[in-house]
């Protein structure tokens, strides 16, 4: 027999100016199964809690309501309260009376009514109420971080220094991500490699991390403190345990006209080759779709100038499978293709480049030695056009979203370009400037006052070659007028959009995208650098457009939710989840395909000989987030949720139709 | 085949004969049926829709309703323009459907799904292989600068016929007969279109710049889609020289004119003599004629 | 009510500042819904202005009109050349980043401003009422009564009067008009009867 205890609070005027607890108090005292009801003007208070304990154990109480305000506020405190004398926290439930009663109605003796009602379908479902017990999952303390850019690098480091193994897989090969690529960074015009690659050899060095590049993730199985990943460490051709980096083999290779993707094209690389020099590994990949032996056989010199003997033409893709208990995102961006705009050439002029090439002409390891030349022809550049908003604000071109970083790093481009060529004239076209940073408005101001940059506020309409130069036509809106300057170099300042792949790897781990392809954090302010699935983090510009300190910031806070978790042994996860009768599942597995988070898996039922008798749905309790989507789909009701069984939510119905 | 409805627009009967003619003798050397609309009335063009959206898409209907076929084409950018954007109106809207139909009145309208096309796309579409088996005189050593405009290629959402800054099927057919399509930047600029009547010296500026580009790369001959187009670009030479002493002496011709010559239709059938700048000296001395 | 009118008086003249009425919101919303574009979004990244063939020649640039539609001052916008002056290449239409089709909102500009009977353009309205008389009256455009009704109505008497020649030597000058005038005046006449 039930014996349920009702708790009225009055939130001090916020429910009782409303609503008449007296009344509620004692219309709940005459319910059947009711055995105790007390109002109280703090209910959440250290006496009002003492109250409930009390009572519960006086009362012999089998379960609790508390009317009050949202469970979201209060149902923690209350069912700790509950359990600190015995009772089974989830017999504990509130009636919220607050935001869905006082709050929103004016009329009291109505608001009485309801609140009556509120509270009677809670004991009704209590009632019914099974005693639950939190689910604890073990936890692999290993983490991978997927991204060697710098948010992942910073990401590796900070788990690694914690005391935690990580492995870091990076699709190239060599980590760096396209901060390596950056001339100097804004606001303080620190050189880029500089401040990187000192992390980089860290990462390479740390006994805590294994450094995967030039591999893919192919898979993710598993959930929170459980994953089990594969990764594809695709055949460089070289072998990383003999070379040592000489370099000889990349002096040798025949082939020495193809476009760099380092240098965006601008530079040319060997078909053996490292992509930059100080990368890390420092170990060249052979590039097979260029490779003569690759292409046609014969060649090997590389091979024949190796002392060390490590080119291996037969060298494979690995599968490895390594377990982890939690996995940091951190795949970073790409600039979108620099033909968006038809009007700008549609990519037809080699001198208009975009932001990243022009870091590349800027970098004094570039293909130019750091000289501004034109790609075309290699004159020295002594116009040049910076234009803002390529793609980005643009939602006829489906991309609404500013791109966050352009503002600065155009004015980085200005800026330097004018120290570079002290007699050149350098232009931005800009929409808005947005420097909302430390030292950001500064830094653009810089570019206009002191190196004599000029700013003209509009977009460009047309881009089109005269005389050797190119010919933008823009506007300055502050003026009114149509502007025309003939330059000899469009630098792009395009939209940055989630790296390639992205998509498909968040699919593998039930992570969701936005429309705009990016990941998706748990909570845009509060729960930044988790997604909705349980031990898979967010860092860097995987999540939205992002410089360089917001993302060592979050790659930082990222690994900081992976060290707490890892600080414990097991995990405890909230018990609502589904649970399959599997007397009367039909494994139709409806429910398979209508769960969003993979959860649902196949169990085979044997009898005592081991002879199958037939296959049902399981739950795993480590995937599932109690969202109910399987109830829903099952033909004949064998799948439940606990703490919100059909029977009582039946019971709550029931209660509210009888009313 | 099935004949497509023609449309001439108006210009066809009087300043753009020779586009007409040799649109007509084109068509017909490829097995390109064209039946002309019977009683077909002016598409409004400019003025219609510049003042009143209801009588543009009025106009169009009406002519609609008059066409023996659902496949329609014309030479004139504009009038395809204006076909292309009110077709386009009118599937997207019906209650605006329903109040042009009330104006128009038509008999033969219901149920049909027009398409319309430029002439452009019509030979484009028959094929270049085609077109280049049949060319008796290859236009060797001719550089032509492919002019567009404006109207054949925007919106392009609604227009759709191609690349609005670099469009490609003209050069293609250009190409096709032997010629030599310049790269040129001015493809899509525009001429001034109806300007030339209310404010000459908008077009006098528009069009020296247009074929200054031409001029610039290399171009013996404009090669244009639209008669709206040739007569501001070929006639307004004359203007530009009295005004401004800029000679251009840079003939303007229709692509079917070219198009006709590659396939061995007559000098008088093309009508070169009807062109103000005469493209005859440059096509002798290419020899061409 | 003497104030009102004031006030109505003040963001009539085209003398600084703009005033912000309410009335100012009714022409924006007007405009919007004869137009069925955005106006609204508008955030004057100045590409219309920048791609504009005919920019140079107007007193208002696009984007400014665009602007002066979202403050509301319709006097000021449909009192302008420039609206006469859009030659309607829809340029702009094509590379507006908001979606907006300014082509079209100029088309609903003059005919808004022609329903208040502005014609701050003469030469341009000349035309425009000299070809659709033309059409009305034989169905298909006659080039040479057209040129010759323009040039009486604006008083540009000898406007190409030099080309008529030529053009008739050259064969480009039809002969006869077509006789298809009733065909469209009966449209002419249904939309009339419509607008009373």
């Amino acid at each position: 027999m039930a014996r349920i205890g009702v708790f009225i609070c009055h939130c001090g005027e916020n429910i009782a100016r409303t609503v008449d607890v007296a009344k509620v108090r004692d219309a709940l005292a005459k319910h059947p199964g009711v055995v105790h009801a007390v109002d109280y003007r703090y209910m959440c208070s250290a006496p009002g809690q003492e109250l409930i304990r009390n009572a519960i154990v006086e009362k012999k109480l089998t379960g609790v309501v508390v009317a009050a305000c949202s469970p979201h506020m209060h149902e923690p405190t209350f069912r700790k309260a509950c359990a600190a004398v015995g009772l089974n926290p989830y017999l504990c439930e509130m009636a919220n009376i607050r935001e869905h009663c006082s709050w929103v109605h004016s009329d009291r003796e109505k608001a009485t009514e309801k609140a009556i009602e509120l509270v009677r379908f809670l004991v009704e479902k209590v009632k019914r109420n099974r005693p639950l017990e939190p689910i604890r999952v073990p936890v692999t303390k290993r983490a991978l971080v997927v991204g060697g850019g710098i948010a992942g690098i910073q990401a590796a480091l900070d788990i690694a220094n914690g005391g935690y193994e990580v492995i870091l897989v990076e699709r190239q090969p060599s980590i760096g991500g396209h901060m390596a690529q950056l001339s100097e960074t804004f606001p303080t015009l620190d050189c880029s490699q500089c401040i990187l690659t000192p992390k980089m050899v860290e990462v390479r060095q740390h006994p805590n991390i294994k450094l995967l590049t030039y591999s893919e993730v192919e898979d993710v199985k598993g959930y929170v403190g459980n994953f089990e990943v594969t990764i594809r460490k695709k055949a460089r051709y070289v072998n990383e345990e003999v070379c040592t980096g000489c370099g000889a083999c990349i002096q040798r290779c025949p082939q020495k006209r193809i476009p760099s993707e380092f240098d965006r094209g601008l530079g040319r690389r060997t078909a053996i080759y490292i992509p930059f020099p100080q990368a890390v590994p420092n170990i060249p990949v052979i590039d097979r779709e260029h490779c003569a032996y690759f292409r046609r056989g014969g060649c090997r010199l590389c091979e024949k100038e190796c002392p060390r003997g490590a080119i291996d033409f037969n060298q494979q893709d690995q599968l490895l499978t390594e377990k982890v208990g939690a996995i940091v995102l951190a795949t970073g961006y790409d600039l979108i293709p620099s033909d968006i705009y038809s009007e700008y050439g549609g990519g037809r002029y080699r001198d208009v480049i975009d932001g990243l090439q022009f870091e590349r002409l800027l970098s004094a390891s570039g293909p130019t030695n750091g000289e501004v030349l034109r790609p075309s022809d290699g004159k020295e550049v002594k116009s040049v056009v910076f234009i803002s908003c390529v793609g980005s604000r643009d939602r006829a071109k489906g991309i609404p979203y500013c791109s966050k970083i352009c503002c600065m790093y155009v004015a980085k481009h200005a800026i330097l370009f004018k120290h570079k060529v002290h007699d050149g004239q350098a232009f931005v076209f800009y929409m808005d400037v947005r420097a909302a940073g430390k030292g950001y408005e500064e830094f653009v101001r810089r570019a206009v006052e002191e190196e004599g940059v000029v700013y003209l506020r509009g977009r460009v309409s047309k881009i089109y070659q005269q005389d050797g130069k190119l010919i933008v036509r823009g506007v300055d809106t502050l003026s009114g007028m149509p502007v025309e300057i003939p330059a000899d170099l469009v630098v792009l300042a395009t939209a940055i959009r989630a790296s390639d792949g992205i998509v498909e790897l968040a699919q593998k781990l039930g992570v969701p995208v936005d429309e705009h392809g990016f990941l998706s954090e748990a909570h845009p302010k509060l729960r930044p650098v988790e997604t909705q699935v349980a031990g898979v983090f967010l860092a860097g510009a995987c999540q939205a457009p992002k410089d360089i300190p917001d993302t060592v910031a979050q790659a930082s806070g990222a690994a900081s939710k992976v060290l707490s978790m890892f600080a414990q042994d097991a995990i405890e996860r909230e018990p609502t989840i589904a649970k399959v009768n599997e007397q009367t599942c039909v494994g139709c597995f409806e429910c398979q395909r209508a769960c969003p988070y993979r959860a649902i898996e196949r169990k085979e039922i044997r009898d005592r000989q081991g002879n199958l008798i037939k296959v049902v749905a399981y739950v795993n309790p480590g995937l599932c987030a109690g969202c109910g989507a399987c109830t829903v789909a099952c033909r004949n009701h064998s799948v439940d949720l606990e703490g919100f069984a059909e029977e009582q939510m039946f019971a709550e119905l029931s209660a509210i139709t009888a009313a | 085949m099935t004949a497509y409805a023609y449309f001439p627009g108006c210009s066809a009967h009087g300043t753009a004969k020779e586009y007409d003619r040799s649109t007509q003798s084109v068509c017909a050397k490829l097995g390109i049926e064209l039946e002309e609309i019977p009683d077909w009335v002016c598409c409004g063009a400019s003025p219609a829709h510049a003042v009143n959206h209801l009588l543009s898409l009025a106009l169009v209907a009406k002519n609609l309703d008059l066409s023996p076929s659902d496949t329609i084409v014309t030479g004139c950018a504009a009038c395809y323009n204006r076909f292309k954007t009110a077709i386009h109106a009118l599937q997207h809207d019906r209650p605006l459907w329903e109040q042009v139909k009330q104006i128009v009145q038509p008999t033969k309208l219901n149920g049909r799904d027009f398409r319309v096309f430029h002439l452009l796309e019509v030979i484009h579409e028959f094929g270049l292989e085609g077109v280049k088996e049949r060319v008796t005189k290859p236009l060797k050593g001719l550089k032509v600068a492919c002019y567009y405009g404006c109207l054949l290629v925007r919106p392009p959402k609604v227009m759709a016929f191609d690349d609005p800054d670099n469009p490609k099927k003209m050069d293609e057919l250009i190409a096709a007969v032997g010629a030599e399509p310049v790269e040129w930047e001015f493809k899509t600029e525009c001429c001034g279109a109806f300007h030339a009547v209310p404010h000459p010296e908008i077009v006098l500026r528009l069009t020296s710049n247009i074929l200054r580009a031409a001029k610039d790369a290399g171009a013996d001959v404009v090669s244009v889609a639209c008669p709206m187009c040739q007569i501001n670009l070929d006639l307004r030479q004359l203007d530009i020289q009295k005004r401004h002493k800029v000679t251009f002496n840079m003939p303007v011709l229709y692509f079917t004119q070219l198009l006709g010559l590659a396939l061995g239709i007559s000098e008088g059938e093309l009508g070169f003599d009807r062109l103000i700048i005469d493209p005859r000296p440059i096509l002798r001395e290419k020899g061409l004629v | 009510m003497k104030q009102a009118t004031e006030r109505e008086q003040l963001t009539r003249t085209d003398e600084l500042p703009i005033v912000l009425t309410e009335e100012a919101r009714k022409f924006t919303e007007e405009v919007i819904r004869r137009s069925g574009e955005r106006v609204d979004w508008c955030y004057q990244c100045g590409k219309c202005t920048a791609g504009c063939p005919v920019a140079f020649a107007m007193d208002i640039e696009p984007s400014r009109i665009m602007r002066l539609v979202q403050l509301g001052q319709g006097e000021r916008v449909l009192k302008s050349k420039a609206i006469w002056l859009c030659v309607g290449c829809q340029t702009c239409t094509t590379r507006c980043p908001q979606e907006i089709d300014p082509a079209k909102v100029m088309d609903t500009l003059r005919e808004m401003a022609l329903e208040k009977e502005f014609a701050a353009d003469k030469e341009v309205v000349t035309f425009f009422r000299s070809f659709l008389d033309n059409i009305q009256r034989y169905g298909r455009v006659f080039e040479p009564t057209l040129v010759l009704q323009y040039n009486l109505r604006s008083g540009h008497l000898l406007q190409d009067a030099d080309k008529g020649p030529l053009m008739l030597f050259k064969g480009k000058l039809p002969l006869r008009p077509s006789r298809n005038g009733a065909i469209v005046r009966k449209i002419f006449d249904a939309l009339g009867g419509r607008r009373q």
